[in-house]
């Protein structure tokens, strides 16, 4: 699915990289606890999050992840779009809620790809 | 054998919004040094585990980075508290962080377990009162 899709599916904001529409999704993560990002996502492109700090990104960085939505109408603070947009990681973000945003997501054909232990 | 060259960094003490530049730099070295991507990964998410676990635990501390031919090996050393139990610590679920990290997203003391699932070689030195030394080598070939 094209980002610009998914935008559109979670009606969501756009705050950094707005040049990354046409990268491709298939596959994502939702998880308030960075721990277990790193300890069980795999292979996942997408993170969707309700946590809001500097160190979202640097996960994201470390795991290959390209795109963090952050859910419930949070936002990123402008130091998180600059580490973001330094790493070229987009950052966008939607009112849904994490059970809603991951819900639209899933019927629109985003998978959860391997946790660890499946 | 002697390394092609090292890096060295500092680990600030409780400065989380600058936690995981030092990760991030290897990482970086090592995607310009043509390193195959799995690697590169699984090199960062241990480096960045125990460079988190210096921050929230060590009260800061060094990295000392080796890239050699075949290999890179990675040493965070703290002058923290240490570990009194490393076979407790090493056990997935067991943490001792405070909720300020919790709130962050980290301390679900998956940290030492996942260096270990991801480093080629993984040696954990502490002693109470004499911080903790974690030792990280990566094979590249």
């Amino acid at each position: 699915m094209l980002l610009s899709e998914i935008v559109k599916t979670i009606n969501a904001e756009v705050h950094t990289c707005g040049d990354e529409m046409d990268l491709m999704i298939d596959s994502a993560c939702g998880a308030d606890l960075m721990s277990d990002v790193m300890a069980f996502s795999r292979g996942n492109v997408m993170l969707l999050t309700g946590l809001i700090n500097p160190q979202v990104v640097r996960t994201a960085e470390m795991m290959d992840i390209q795109v963090i939505v952050f859910v419930r109408g949070k936002k990123p603070t402008p130091e998180m779009c600059d580490l973001a947009e330094e790493k070229e990681i987009v950052l966008l973000s939607t009112e849904l809620s994490m059970f809603c945003a991951c819900g639209v997501l899933h019927r629109a054909g985003i998978v959860g790809r391997g946790m660890s232990s499946e | 054998m002697n390394s092609l060259f090292r890096k060295e960094y500092e680990i600030p003490a409780n400065d989380f919004s600058v936690a995981g530049e030092a990760s991030s730099s290897v990482r970086k070295l090592l995607n310009q040094l043509g390193v195959d991507p799995p690697i590169v990964k699984r090199t960062s998410i241990a480096m960045y585990e125990a460079e988190i676990n210096a921050v929230i635990h060590g009260n800061g501390g060094k990295a000392l980075v080796q890239f050699f031919e075949d290999k890179v090996t990675i040493l965070i050393s703290d002058e923290g508290p240490g570990i009194e139990d490393i076979e407790l610590a090493m056990q997935e679920g067991y943490s001792t962080a405070p909720d300020r990290i919790r709130e962050m997203g980290f301390g679900a003391g998956m940290g030492l377990s996942n260096i270990k699932k991801n480093a080629d070689e993984f040696v954990l030195e502490s002693e109470p009162g004499k911080g903790t030394r974690v030792h990280i080598t990566m094979y590249l070939l």
